[in-house]
């Protein structure tokens, strides 16, 4: 069966979508990513979206949902390289994916990882003294 | 108004989602709209083909490329023959949804499109019709 | 007069197609060195032999009413043929010359066909006449359509001139917008300010409307589409210089600026912008003072 690669990278994930997705897809990737969260014990999840002509309401909801599954696993999600044509077009359509992480590229998006990473541990840190 | 071209497409599987947004796209592109509203059009698109296929177990959307006062544009019209939406107006709500979404295909498509339209009849099945011009 | 119910009209044409056509480029090309224009002789053949083929098929349908379908590709054609010449920069007369020229190469042709039948002669050229009028008026019609357009894209231009998108730092945009807007003006800036948040990589873009005298429904909500935009594709969006009347209406009008962040000028919403891109300015003169 078709499906979106996901690459690891230390405590990351990284994921680039390419292809116009049909909604089964969609929803596969969904499934592998939250498989691999718990599988390689990432800290982090990165979706880079740049290549993505269009997000209807279908996708929209999948970034947000892995967002919200990455969360519950103690891990994070950026989604990054939104196109600002998709970006006016999912709020016209009403998606302002309040929840949704998100950077302008790739390199943005890994430093802004390693910022909410730095600043759980050293909560945990406080909470520890 | 003129018909300058047109062409129909059946949305019986979800690839045929996939496939409406395609041709939707390279016909937005041919009739020279700008990138925004082809990205516009696309998504009202998909948004439709998907209700059709997901809430009138399947039909077909005629996509057409007219021509009015100079201007050109698309229309894409979504019909199928399923169970028909009992109250339109309740259904172009935000939000409103009955297969536990987030009910923003409708209304959503509606603010995408420069002309909207539906027509259904309980039992008998829906027609959608939008138009993008450029 | 009533018009014949069948014209010769396409008979006539079929008959004399190529004489007619080297008639009518001969005049076109006479017209054309005493108006002064420069017409591309290839473009000018094939669209006069188009004209002639479709003539000849309409006038068979014997509808002269040049606004039903019969008619659909002669409009096409007149309305391609004013579309290049008004870009090419033809006066309206010059347009319409197309057409109307065509007419001295039909009526010798008449003339000489109907040379024993003076009432056939009267009748073709009344039918003719008519529908020449009319197909001219309609090129002009069209050429007035493309110039409008013309005008309008003109516009458009120098409203994207009107608002230039500025790098106040490395990684912070500003856009102040200056006098009135409307929701097409609006709509046009925000588009070319997320277009240079992706062209520069910018991580903060600040909307400066100081010098904005007021705001209404519409335009508040494409001011807040577009920070909601910006937000999804990465980058935050400050507005600055909400002056006390606007934000009045924004309140009146019940428009939700909820988790926008605003500053009342341009100065504090660059030092938040600076702030949150962790950069600081430091006085290096006053530093040296302190150090003496
Ligand atoms: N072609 C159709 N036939 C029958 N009912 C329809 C059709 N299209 C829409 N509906 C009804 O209208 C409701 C609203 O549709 P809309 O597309 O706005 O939301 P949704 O599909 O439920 O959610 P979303 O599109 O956000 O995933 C649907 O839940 C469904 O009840
Ligand atoms: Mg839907």
């Amino acid at each position: 069966m078709e499906r979106i690669p996901i690459l690891r990278m230390g405590d990351f994930l990284l994921v680039t979508i390419q292809v116009d997705m049909h909604d089964r897809l969609a929803m596969t990737l969904q499934d592998d990513l939250t498989r691999q969260i718990v599988a390689s014990n990432s800290r982090g999840v990165l979706i880079d979206i740049s290549s993505l002509e269009m997000i209807d309401s279908f996708i929209g909801r999948m970034l947000s949902n892995i967002s919200l599954m990455s969360n519950v696993l103690a891990a994070q999600t950026v989604v990054v390289g939104m196109q600002p044509a998709v970006a006016i077009t999912l709020v016209e359509l009403g998606m302002s994916m309040p929840g949704v992480r998100t950077a302008l590229n790739v390199e943005k998006g890994m430093m802004l990882l390693r910022e909410c990473l730095d600043s759980d541990d050293s909560e945990v840190e406080d909470d520890a003294s | 108004m003129m018909l300058l071209k047109s062409e129909s497409l059946p949305i019986v599987s979800e690839q045929d989602i996939v496939r409406a947004r395609q041709v939707a796209r390279q016909w937005a592109i041919d009739l020279n709209f700008k990138l925004i509203d082809q990205t516009k059009f696309v998504t009202a698109v998909s948004e439709l083909a998907r209700n059709t296929l997901i809430y009138g177990r399947g039909g077909f959307m005629l996509l057409e490329a007219v021509e009015k006062d100079l201007r050109k544009g698309l229309r894409a019209v979504f019909e199928d023959r399923g169970p028909g939406i009992p109250d339109i107006e309740e259904a172009l709500k935000d939000g409103f949804s009955t297969g536990n979404s987030l009910g923003l295909g409708l209304p959503g498509a509606k603010r995408l499109s420069n002309e909207f339209e539906i027509i259904s009849q309980p039992g008998e099945g829906t027609r959608v019709t939008i138009a993008r011009w450029t | 007069m009533n018009a014949p119910n069948h014209t010769g009209l396409p008979e006539i044409i079929k008959k004399h197609e190529t004489d007619l056509l080297a008639d009518w480029l001969k005049e076109q090309t006479a017209l054309a060195t005493r108006q002064q224009v420069s017409l591309k002789e290839g473009e000018l053949k094939s669209q006069c032999s188009e004209f002639l083929r479709l003539l000849r098929k309409g006038t068979q349908g014997n509808n002269p009413d040049i606004s039903t379908p019969e008619w659909a590709e002669m409009r096409e054609l007149l309305t391609s043929v004013s579309r290049s010449r008004a870009q090419q920069g033809f006066t309206p007369t010059q347009t319409a010359t197309f057409v109307f020229s065509f007419k001295k190469s039909l009526f010798i042709r008449l003339r000489k066909e109907f040379a024993n039948n003076a009432d056939a002669l009267a009748d073709e050229t009344w039918t003719a006449t008519n529908l020449l009028d009319e197909l001219g008026l309609f090129t002009t019609e069209m050429f007035q359509k493309t110039r409008e357009e013309v005008i309008l894209r003109q516009q458009q231009g120098l409203l994207e001139l009107s608002t230039p998108v500025v790098m106040l730092w490395e990684g912070i945009l500003a856009l102040p917008l200056i006098g009135i807007l409307d929701s097409a003006r609006t709509e046009l800036v925000m588009q070319s300010l997320l277009q240079k948040i992706v062209e520069t990589g910018a991580s903060v873009a600040i909307i400066d409307i100081t010098g904005v005298p007021t705001v209404d429904t519409l335009v508040a909500q494409h001011l807040l589409k577009t920070v909601t935009a910006a937000r999804l594709m990465g980058a935050d969006c400050f507005i600055s210089g909400i002056r006390p009347q606007i934000a009045q209406t924004i309140v009146h009008l019940g428009v939700n600026l909820g988790d926008i962040t605003t500053k009342a000028n341009l100065k504090d919403a660059l030092a938040l912008a600076m702030k949150q891109s962790g950069l600081t300015v430091v006085n290096t003169k006053k530093l040296k003072e302190m150090a003496a």
